[in-house]
C-alpha cells in the first residue's frame, strides 16, 4: 500500500538512490574543484592541501606571503599593482637609491631633471617607477637602452631606486582646480563617446591610479613617442590595455596638443 | 469545471499579465530604438536606464508570475476537481501584487530607481522601488501557500490516489519559486533596504550579488514552469495524442526543484569574491539541470511522435507531416523546441567558464535570455491562454487564423530580433549601454545589425497587439457550452505512483541541503570578513 511506504527510510530505494547521487556527484565536484585543479594550476602557488582548499573556497590571500616572481611570462606586465605594493619610503631605501642613482644621472639628470631627451624621474610615482624598471628587466616594455641597464638591478635594488627619485623635486604636484581650468577638453573630460576618460582621472588632478606615471613636466618629444607607442601597439605593458585603448582613439593632433599641454606644466 | 468566482481571479491575473507585458514590449522596443543608429544620443542616459528598469522589472518579475498564479488556480480546480480553497486569500496575494507593483513602478517612473531589475548594488535607489518588491514577493507566497494547500486537502480526500501530474508540476513550480525568491528577498531586507532607509551607507555589493545570484538562475526555471506544464498536460491532448510518460514527467519536475537552485553562482564567473572551487561546483550542478531539460525533450517529442501516428503518420518522418499544423497550440510547441534548440546552443557558451570571457556582460547575453524567455517560453504562455480561454470566458475563441498569424509573427520576428544581437555581442558590444557612436569605424560595422533587431522587435510589437487582439475578441464572441477541461492523458493510465514521487518532502529536503553546501560557505565568509562593503551610489545623479 502506497500510504504505508516511507520516504525517509534507508528501505526506500528513492531515497537511498536520490540522497546518495545528490551526494556522490557533490563529493566527486568538491575532490575536483578544491583539491585536483588547485593543486594541478602551474600559475597558482599552492603550499599544500589545506592552502588548496582555502584558496578553492575563496579565503583572501593576504595573510599569506605573495613573491611577487621576475619570471617573464605571457601578458602586458607580470608585476601585480596594487595600492600596497610599495612600502612608505624609509632614509635606508632613499640612502640605498641614492647610492645607486649614479648608473643613472647621465640620461636622466643629476636631480632626475634630465637636460637630453630621457624621461623626468625626479618626483614620478615611486610605484611607476618599480613598475617600469621591473617591466624593462622582464622584457615587457622593452628599450635597448634601459633593458641593459635595468638586467643587474634586484627587486630591492628597483625599490630603492624608485624611492630616491621619487622623492626628488619636480615642480608642484598638478591640483583638481587646475585640471578644471586651460586644459585640454581631452585632459580634462576625455571623450566618453570614445571610450577616454579624462588624462586627469587616471595619471593626476582628478585622481592618481596606482601605476599611472606622472606626466607634468615631462618632456613633449618623450610623452609623444610613448603615446606613438601605445597607439601602435609597440608599447603594450599597461595592464589591461588601459593607454593603449586610450592612445589607438586619439587623432594625432590630440595627442600633440595633450603632449605640449603636459610638457608645458 | 471552473466556477465563477475563480474565473475572475484567473482572468484579473492574466489581464494584468498582458497589460503588463504590452507596456514592458513597447519599451523594449524604443529601447532597442535609442540603442540603434537610427536615434541620436539622448542626451539623459537616465531616461533609457529607466525605461530598461520598467521594462526588466515587468518582464521578469510581474508578467512572469502573474502567469504563473493564474495558471496555478486553473490548474488546482481543473486537475483537484474541487472548488478552490482560499479564494479571498487569493485576492489578498492578487491586491499585494498589484500594490507592489504600482509601489516599485511609481519611483522608477520619477526616475529615482534606475537601479535595473537586478538592482545593482552598491547603487541604491529610492526605498519605495525594493518595498514594492517585497510586496509582490510577499503576494506570490500566498499563492505558494494555497497551492499547498489546496494539494493537501485533495491528498486528505483521495488518501492513496497519485495526485494529478498538472497539480504535481504545479505544486512543485510553487515551491521552487517560494524558496528561491528567499535570495533576493534576504539581499533586499538585509543589505538594501538599510541603506535605502539611511539606516547604513555602505553596502557589500559581493555578498549583495551572491545573494542574488541565488534567486537568478531559479527564476528563471520559474519562468519555465508556466511552459513545462503546458508541454506535458496541455500539448498531447491538444493535437491529439498521449503524454509517453507520466513518470518521466514527474521525475523532471522534483529534478528541477532538486538542481535548478544550486547553481547561481554561473552567473558570478567573473566574481572575485567567490572562490574559484565554488564555482566549479556550480558549474557541475549547472550541467546537471540538462538531464531534466533532456529528459522534457525526449518525453514531448516522443508524445507528439505519438500524435503524429495516432494521426495516421508513418514511417520514420511521416508522422511529422501528419501533425495538425493548422493547430495554435502545435505551431507554438513546435516554434518553442526550435527556439529552445538555439537557445541552449547558446547557453553552452554561456556555461563554459573560458568561453564566457568573450561574452561576459555583451549583448549576447540580452540575445541570449530575449531568445530563451522572450521566445520559447513566452510563446507558450501565448498557448496557455488561448487554450484556456473558453473556460475562462464560457465564449468560442474563434479567430484560430490570427493566433497561427500571431505566433508565426513571433516566432519570426524573435529570431529576427535575437540572433544579430547575439552577433554584435560576439564583436564586443557591451550591455546596458544606452549609446553607441555607430560613426566611430571600429562601430559602424554593428550598426546595420542593432538595425535589423530594431525591425524585428516590430514585428514583435505587432504580434502582441494580435494577441490582445484575439483575447478581446474571445470576450466578445458568442456564449457556447463547455465541454470538460481535460488535460493530457498517459500512454499507460497512472494508477500508483512511488509516494517518492507523489510528495515533494524528499526533493524539498535535498534542495535544501545542496543549497546550504553551494550557498552556505561564501556566504558566512563574505558576512564574517571585515571590510568588505563599499559606500552606495545613490542611483539619482543630476
Ligand atoms: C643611457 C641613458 C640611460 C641611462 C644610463 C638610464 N636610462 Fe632610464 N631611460 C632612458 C631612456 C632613453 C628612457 C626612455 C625609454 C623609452 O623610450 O622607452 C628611459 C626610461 C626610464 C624609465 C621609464 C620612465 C617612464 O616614465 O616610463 C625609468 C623608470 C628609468 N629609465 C629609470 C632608470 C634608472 C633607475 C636608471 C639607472 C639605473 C636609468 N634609467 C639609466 C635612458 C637611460
Ligand atoms: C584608465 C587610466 C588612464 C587614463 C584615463 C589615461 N592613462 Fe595614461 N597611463 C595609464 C597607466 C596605468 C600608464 C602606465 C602604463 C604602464 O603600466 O606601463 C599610463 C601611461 C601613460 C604615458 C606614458 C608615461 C611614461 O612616463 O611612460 C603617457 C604619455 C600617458 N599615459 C598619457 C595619457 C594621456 C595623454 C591620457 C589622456 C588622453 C591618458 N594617459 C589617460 C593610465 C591612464
Ligand atoms: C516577452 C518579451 C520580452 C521579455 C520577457 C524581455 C525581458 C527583458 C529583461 C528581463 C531585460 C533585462 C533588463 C536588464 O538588463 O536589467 C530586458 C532588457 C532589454 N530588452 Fe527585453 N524583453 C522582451 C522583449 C523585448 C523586445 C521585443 C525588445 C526590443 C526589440 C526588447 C529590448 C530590450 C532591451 C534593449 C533591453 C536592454 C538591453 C541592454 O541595455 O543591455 N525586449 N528585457
Ligand atoms: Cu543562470
Amino acid at each position: 500500500m502506497m500510504e504505508t511506504e516511507r520516504v525517509f527510510s534507508l528501505r526506500n530505494v528513492w531515497f537511498t538512490a536520490s540522497v546518495g547521487a545528490v551526494i556522490g556527484i557533490a563529493a566527486v565536484a568538491a575532490l575536483i574543484g578544491f583539491i585536483w585543479i588547485p593543486l594541478e594550476q602551474s600559475n597558482k602557488t599552492v603550499a599544500g592541501l589545506w592552502d588548496a582548499i582555502c584558496t578553492a573556497a575563496g579565503v583572501p590571500e593576504s595573510f599569506r606571503q605573495v613573491q611577487q616572481s621576475a619570471a617573464p611570462i605571457a601578458g602586458p606586465s607580470n608585476v601585480i599593482v596594487s595600492a600596497q605594493m610599495m612600502k612608505p619610503a624609509d632614509g635606508l631605501s632613499i640612502g640605498r637609491g641614492a647610492a645607486l642613482a649614479p648608473q643613472c644621472t647621465m640620461c636622466h639628470g643629476v636631480r632626475g631633471m634630465s637636460h637630453a631627451d630621457a624621461p623626468n624621474l625626479a618626483g614620478q610615482h615611486d610605484a611607476a617607477i618599480y613598475k617600469q624598471l621591473r617591466d624593462f628587466k622582464s622584457g615587457h616594455r622593452t628599450s635597448a637602452i634601459m633593458g641593459a641597464l635595468v638586467a643587474g638591478l634586484g627587486d630591492q635594488d628597483m625599490r630603492d631606486l624608485a624611492a630616491y627619485f621619487a622623492g626628488l623635486p619636480r615642480g608642484p604636484e598638478a591640483t583638481a582646480a587646475d585640471a578644471r581650468h586651460e586644459a585640454p577638453v581631452i585632459v580634462r573630460n576625455g571623450s566618453p563617446m570614445r571610450n577616454i576618460a579624462g588624462c586627469t582621472s587616471c595619471h593626476g588632478g582628478i585622481d592618481i591610479k596606482t601605476g599611472s606615471p606622472r606626466l607634468d613636466g615631462e618632456s613633449e618629444s618623450y610623452l609623444r613617442a610613448q603615446l606613438l607607442a601605445f597607439a601602435t601597439g609597440a608599447r603594450h605593458n599597461d595592464i589591461y590595455g588601459q593607454m593603449r585603448n586610450v592612445a589607438r582613439q586619439m587623432t594625432p593632433e590630440e595627442i600633440d596638443t595633450t603632449a605640449r599641454f603636459f610638457a608645458g606644466r | 469545471m471552473l466556477s465563477n468566482g475563480s474565473r475572475r481571479l484567473i482572468l484579473a491575473h492574466f489581464w494584468l499579465a498582458f497589460a503588463a507585458f504590452l507596456l514592458a514590449l513597447v519599451l523594449g522596443e524604443w529601447q532597442m530604438y535609442i540603442r540603434s543608429p537610427l536615434h541620436d544620443w539622448i542626451s539623459n542616459p537616465e531616461l533609457y536606464y529607466r525605461a530598461v528598469t520598467a521594462h526588466g522589472s515587468a518582464m521578469a518579475y510581474v508578467f512572469p508570475l502573474l502567469v504563473a498564479m493564474g495558471f496555478g488556480y486553473a490548474i488546482a480546480e481543473l486537475a483537484l476537481k474541487q472548488p478552490l480553497i482560499g479564494l479571498r486569500w487569493a485576492w489578498a496575494s492578487f491586491g499585494l501584487v498589484v500594490l507592489g507593483t504600482v509601489t516599485a513602478m511609481a519611483p522608477v517612473s520619477m526616475g529615482l530607481a534606475s537601479v535595473l531589475y537586478t538592482f545593482y548594488p552598491p547603487m541604491i535607489g529610492n526605498a519605495f522601488f525594493y518595498i514594492g518588491i517585497v510586496l509582490v514577493v510577499v503576494g506570490s507566497w500566498i499563492w505558494v501557500a494555497l497551492m499547498g494547500i489546496n494539494l493537501n486537502a485533495w491528498k486528505k480526500a483521495h488518501s492513496g490516489e497519485p495526485v494529478p501530474l498538472p497539480m504535481f508540476a504545479n505544486v512543485a513550480g510553487a515551491y521552487l519559486w517560494a524558496w528561491t525568491s528567499v535570495g533576493a528577498a534576504m539581499e533586499i531586507l538585509f543589505q538594501i533596504l538599510p541603506v535605502a532607509l539611511g539606516f547604513k551607507s555602505t553596502i557589500d555589493a559581493g555578498l549583495a550579488r551572491v545573494f542574488f545570484s541565488w534567486t537568478l538562475h531559479a527564476i528563471v526555471y520559474f519562468w519555465l514552469m508556466p511552459t513545462y506544464i503546458a508541454f506535458y498536460v496541455l500539448v498531447p491532448r491538444a493535437i491529439g495524442g498521449r503524454l509517453y510518460s507520466d513518470a518521466m514527467a514527474r521525475i523532471s519536475f522534483v529534478l528541477f526543484l532538486v538542481f535548478s537552485m544550486p547553481i547561481g553562482m554561473h552567473h558570478l564567473f567573473q566574481d572575485p569574491q567567490v572562490g574559484s572551487g565554488m564555482k566549479f561546483m556550480h558549474a557541475v550542478f549547472t550541467a546537471m539541470v540538462s538531464v531534466p531539460t533532456l529528459l522534457t525533450i525526449f518525453t514531448i517529442c516522443a508524445s507528439v511522435e505519438i500524435a503524429g501516428r495516432l494521426r495516421g503518420g508513418k514511417g520514420a518522418l511521416g508522422w511529422i507531416a501528419a501533425l495538425p499544423w493548422k493547430n495554435p497550440m502545435m505551431l507554438a510547441v513546435a516554434f518553442s523546441f526550435v527556439m529552445l534548440g538555439f537557445g541552449g546552443a547558446g547557453g553552452l557558451i554561456n556555461m563554459s567558464y573560458q568561453l564566457d570571457f568573450v561574452i561576459h556582460n555583451t549583448q549576447w547575453v540580452t540575445g541570449h535570455f530575449h531568445l530563451i524567455f522572450g521566445g520559447a517560453i513566452v510563446i507558450m504562455y501565448f498557448a496557455i491562454a488561448y487554450d484556456l480561454w473558453p473556460h475562462l470566458t464560457g465564449r468560442a475563441l474563434e479567430s484560430v487564423r490570427l493566433m497561427r498569424a500571431q505566433l508565426w509573427l513571433w516566432f519570426i520576428g524573435m529570431l529576427v530580433v535575437t540572433f544579430p544581437w547575439h552577433f554584435v555581442g560576439i564583436l564586443g558590444m557591451p550591455r546596458r549601454m544606452a549609446y553607441f557612436d555607430y560613426s566611430h569605424p571600429a562601430l559602424a560595422p554593428q550598426a546595420i545589425y542593432v538595425t535589423v533587431t530594431f525591425v524585428g522587435g516590430l514585428l514583435l510589437v505587432a504580434s502582441a497587439v494580435l494577441f490582445i487582439l484575439v483575447l478581446v475578441r474571445g470576450h466578445l464572441a458568442n456564449r457556447i457550452t463547455l465541454p470538460e477541461f481535460r488535460f493530457s492523458t498517459p500512454v499507460h493510465a497512472t494508477t500508483r505512483v512511488p509516494v517518492a514521487l507523489n510528495s515533494f518532502a524528499l526533493w524539498i529536503a535535498l534542495m535544501i541541503g545542496l543549497t546550504v553546501v553551494n550557498y552556505g560557505f561564501p556566504i558566512a565568509q563574505l558576512m564574517a570578513l571585515p571590510q568588505t562593503s563599499v559606500p552606495a551610489v545613490p542611483s539619482v545623479v543630476k
